[in-house]
Order: C-alpha cells, then structure tokens, then sequence
C-alpha cells in the first residue's frame, strides 16, 4: 500500500490479490505506526473504512465492475463536511461539531466506495502556510519531523508523504495545497475557480477558496480530480462547464502533441529565493526544454504585488464569513448574561490567534473611512494581476516558477512574526487572485534532503496543458519515487 | 496606521473580547502588516475597475422551489442550547449596545 498508485491497487483488487479490506488495513497499520511521529489526522475513522473496503470486497465477490477510486485509502481536510463525522477546521469553536449534512465532494467520493481513512490537520480555518495554527495539534513533516509539512493542508499533504493513505483532499485559497504538497515532496492541485463543488466546505475567503486533489502522482491527482470535478447547482460559483478525462491529458512528451510553450515568470527568481530551489526549478526546466517545450522569459510586473493585495482581501472575506460563528445555531458558547457578551467571549475563547488576527484586519479594512484605501485598492490590484497573466497566456501555454521560495522550515521559527510566514505565499497567492489552475510537483530536493517543488500554472479551465506538462516532466524524472525514511 | 484606540473598536466591531496583552500584540502586528501593504500605492490604479470575483460569472438563477431539509431535529440539536423548535440565546436587550 506504502508505494502503491490508484491503477496498481485497482489492479491487484481486480486480480483478486489483494482485497479492499487488506489495503484499508495496510493504511490504518502505517497511520498506527507512523502517526505518534506525524500527527497528520485529528481523526481516524477506522470502522467507517473497514465498512466502505468490505462493501467494495463484496461487490468484487459478486463479480461486479469497480471503478478506479473504490477500495482506494484517502484523507480528507477537516474543513469539509462529513455527516455524522465531527469536523472542527482545527478550531476550538467547532471542537465537537457534527455536521448534519455532507459536503458535495466527499458525497462524491463516497459514491465513487473511496475509503475515508479519517480527517486531516490543519491551520485553524486553513489559515496558515505551516499547519502550527491548528488547535488540537502541531503536524511534522515526513522528511524532517522538526520541521513543518506546510500548510494550511499540512495534515493531507504529511500524509499522503507518509502513506497513511494514497491520496487526499486539501483546500487552496492562497497557497494551501500547493506550499504543502511542495514542502512535503508530493503532487498538489489547486483547479480553476469553480471547477470543483464547495458546498460543504467551510467558507474562508469566498472569490478564492478551491478545493484540489494530494497525490504521489500526477496520475493519481488527475483520478481524483475526475471524481471531484463538475458542476453543482448547490455552490453559486461553479461552473457550468463539461469535465473531460483528465488522465485522457497524460502524455509523456510534448513532440507528439504539437508543442508546448512554457513561459518562465521572470519576477519570480529575485532576492528571497534559496540557492537550492533556484538551481532545481531552473534544472526543471531544462528539463522541459528537452522533452520539446518552447521555453521563454515571460514578465509579470504585477505578480509581487499579489501577496499584499491578498492579504486585504482573504482576511476581508474570512472576517464576514467568520461571522456567523455566533454561539447561536452550532459550535461552542461562553455562557453570559446578555447576547453581545455571548458573542465577545464566544469568539474571544473558541478562535485562535492567527484567526483573530485576520478578522481583526478583514473588519479593518472593510471599515468605514477604509474601504477605499484597502479593501477596493486590492480589487483593483487585482484587476492588474489578472491583466498580467491574460497577455502572458496569449503568448505561452503554461507558466512556471517554484512553488515556495525555500524549503521547509523548523517549527516555532516563524510563529512570533505572523509578516514572515505571509511571505512565504508569495508565489502560490497570484494564482488564486485570478482564479487560475496551479498545480506542484516535486522536482528536487535541498542539501539538506527536503523536497523542492516546481508550480506550473495554467490559463483558465486548462487542467489538460497541466497535467500534460505536469505528467511528461514527472515521467522523464525520479524524484516522485522518493520516499522518506520516516525514522 | 493603526492606534490602541481603533485596535480596541476594530475588536467591538468584529465581536471580539480581547485582552491587554493582545491589544498590545495587535497594535503592533497590525502596523507592521499595514505598513507592508503601502506598497500597493505604487500602482496607479485610478482607471482600474476592480475584481470582485476570480472568474466573471453573470447572474446564475434556478428555479425557487422549497426543499426542506430531511432532517430538522439535527439542526437544531447542533444548537449550544434549544427550547422545542427553537434556538434559545440569552437576554438580547441591554442598556448597553456600545
């Protein structure tokens, strides 16, 4: 199971050799083994999964068609609904909330007999970019465990690296599935705006939240988007659109399929970058080059200013829709005499610090006599950021750059100066400000042994370039099959 | 810039109870990320509609038909507290609504 991709263990549950309750508890003995080091889970549905793996084992038995996901171990970002299964976004305000309802996404995924092996860790609210802002516990990264996995998908993103499932769920609103999966050497997608369904997905920054597929291969998240993708009458923003076979795209060079123009985001490999992660993303692309693609230098004056103009509108956004966390209707309450104190102490105890911190500068930004100079400055910057990427897509098929601009770091180095850990989302924010698809994959690793991640990023709705260029430079390399020791 | 005065009423308007200490810690933090967002007065944007959304959708619209919930009982047993069907607050008038 450790090693295993989506094909190969539909294969040998096809072959009969192996069976969906064997690889279920292949996953739930390595979560065992690995988890007192990891942290990846803030909760283990073991009975669920042996559930979901038998039915798919009968189903087997009766000699039925199954499809790729079914019997397949998955982890699922504790910010996305689950019936009956307590989801808390690593927040004390939702500690013991059990949704009545289940997300769109993991609705699809159960019908399509994945097997949930539990909910992952997370920056409370998925604010973060290291995963120490969780409440309930701080995740390690698989590579080095003092250091961080990423964030605000840490939980995912460790454990798809540690194999305690085969593929995950995360959620990206500036960064948090592609950083993390970059941090922890394995394939993380964040799909055009509106791609994939967020009903159920408890609301952070509404113009920037999407949800995306962990993998240890481009194969495996192009599976998982297939199953995730599509239209949702129940989210306003999704889109309307027809969802091709991803894995149709997986192609492994670009001679074949009339070129490939690659536009290299000059502004993205100034000062601030480590020497390690220049050297592999530039060896990266290199690489590209000799699989066919057209490489140039492309300028995106803009792209820089994406990290302050985000930092307005996600925390904004995160400031109205954290609102409705009022001690009312569900999550916890700090008993007082009158409502407004309710609310006050409600909100003062159950949100951490890096919450607070954001509705404190969302509500400031959105306030009276500040509207203007913040909040409408950065829609308009935002405007600009977009146009950028439009002239860039009208001369080149696929942007690249690295994905963070170093690898991970220790845990507690960056916790005092909340400005520090901001700006490692420099590179991953531009794209979701414009609603683009980007996706991480590994392409290297630092002297020290940690993971280097390079981010294509593609023109909207073209998942297919992606995970075409994605797929032919994985297949020409080995750094996908590496696997840390865990020791 | 942000002063220890509009920290504090920032707080109130967000219905947030925060402490001396954090007053503090904010006052400061706050400042600091303000003042990283000055940049952004590099860029003359005086002609520049704004984005609101990531991708321009126009107005999407279904039909309205009522599809009740399956399962009441649940949501209102998610409430910190309830009365039958409803959801049970403490006293909401009070002669200080600041």
């Amino acid at each position: 199971m450790y090693q295993g991709s989506i094909r190969e263990l539909h294969q040998q549950l096809v072959n009969k050799e192996r069976s969906a309750v064997e690889i279920t508890n292949e996953a739930l003995a390595q979560i065992e083994k690995v988890e007192p080091k990891i942290h990846a889970f803030l909760a283990v549905t073991a009975d669920l999964a042996l559930e979901t793996a038998q039915k798919v084992d009968d189903k087997i038995a009766a000699g039925e068609e199954i499809g790729l996901l079914e019997g397949i171990p998955i982890g699922i970002k504790d910010n996305m609904c689950t019936k009956g299964i307590k989801t808390t976004c690593a927040s004390n305000i939702l500690a013991n909330f059990v949704p009545p309802y289940e997300s769109t996404v993991t609705q699809k995924l159960k019908d399509a007999s994945a097997v949930m092996v539990g909910k992952t860790n997370l920056d409370e609210f998925a604010m973060g970019s290291s995963t120490e802002n969780s409440a309930f516990q701080v995740t390690a990264n698989p590579w080095d465990i003092s250091r961080v996995p990423g964030g605000s998908s840490g939980g995912s993103a460790a454990a798809v690296a540690a194999g305690e499932c085969v593929v995950a769920l995360g959620s990206d609103t500036g960064g948090s599935i592609r950083q993390p999966a970059s941090l922890c050497g394995v394939v993380g997608m964040k799909p055009t705006y509106g791609l994939v369904s967020r009903f159920g997905l408890v609301a952070f920054g509404s113009s920037l939240d999407q949800i995306g597929p962990f993998a240890r291969s481009v194969e495996d998240a192009a599976i998982l988007l297939n199953a995730i993708a599509g239209y949702d009458s129940a989210d306003a923003t999704s889109l309307k659109v027809e969802i091709p076979d991803y894995t149709k795209f997986l192609k492994p060079d670009f001679k074949s399929t009339g070129g490939l123009k690659v536009g290299i985001i000059t502004e993205t490999f100034g000062e601030g970058l480590d020497a390690s992660v220049t050297k592999a993303v530039r060896k990266a692309i290199a690489q590209l080059e000799a699989l066919g693609a057209e490489v140039k230098e492309i300028s995106c004056p803009r792209f820089r200013y994406g990290l302050p103009a985000y930092y307005i509108i996600a925390p904004s956004e995160a400031s109205a829709n954290l609102a409705r966390y009022d001690a009312v209707k569900y999550g916890m309450r700090q008993e007082a005499e009158n409502l407004v104190d309710m609310y006050t102490s409600t909100r003062a105890t159950g949100f951490g610090k890096e919450v607070k911190r954001r509705i404190m500068l969302g509500t400031y930004a959105l306030s009276a006599g500040y509207y203007d100079a913040y909040y409408l400055k950065a829609q308009k910057v935002r405007t600009l950021i977009k146009q950028d990427f439009e002239q860039a897509f009208a001369e080149v098929d696929v942007l690249v750059c690295p994905t963070s601009p170093s690898t991970a770091f220790k845990a507690g180095d960056k916790t005092t100066d909340p400005l520090s850990m901001y700006l490692l989302d420099l590179m991953t924010i531009p794209i979701n400000l414009a609603g683009l698809p980007g996706i991480s994959i590994p392409c290297g690793f630092d002297e020290q042994g940690l993971p280097i991640g390079l981010q294509l990023i593609g023109n909207v709705l073209r998942e297919d370039i992606l995970f075409h260029a994605a797929y032919a430079y994985e297949q020409a390399t080995e750094w996908h099959k590496q696997q840390p020791s865990l020791s | 810039m942000i002063d220890r005065e509009q920290v504090k009423k920032v707080a109130h308007l967000a219905r947030l109870d925060i402490t001396t200490e954090e007053e503090e810690q904010f006052t400061t933090q706050l400042n600091s990320i303000l003042g990283y967002f000055e940049q952004l007065s590099e860029l003359d944007t005086a002609d520049v509609p704004p984005t609101t959304r990531a991708i321009e959708l126009s107005n999407i619209t279904r039909s309205d038909t009522l599809k009740p919930f399956p399962d009441k009982e649940a949501l209102v047993q998610a409430a910190p507290e309830q009365e039958g069907d409803y959801f049970r607050v403490p006293k909401i008038l009070t002669s200080d609504e600041g």
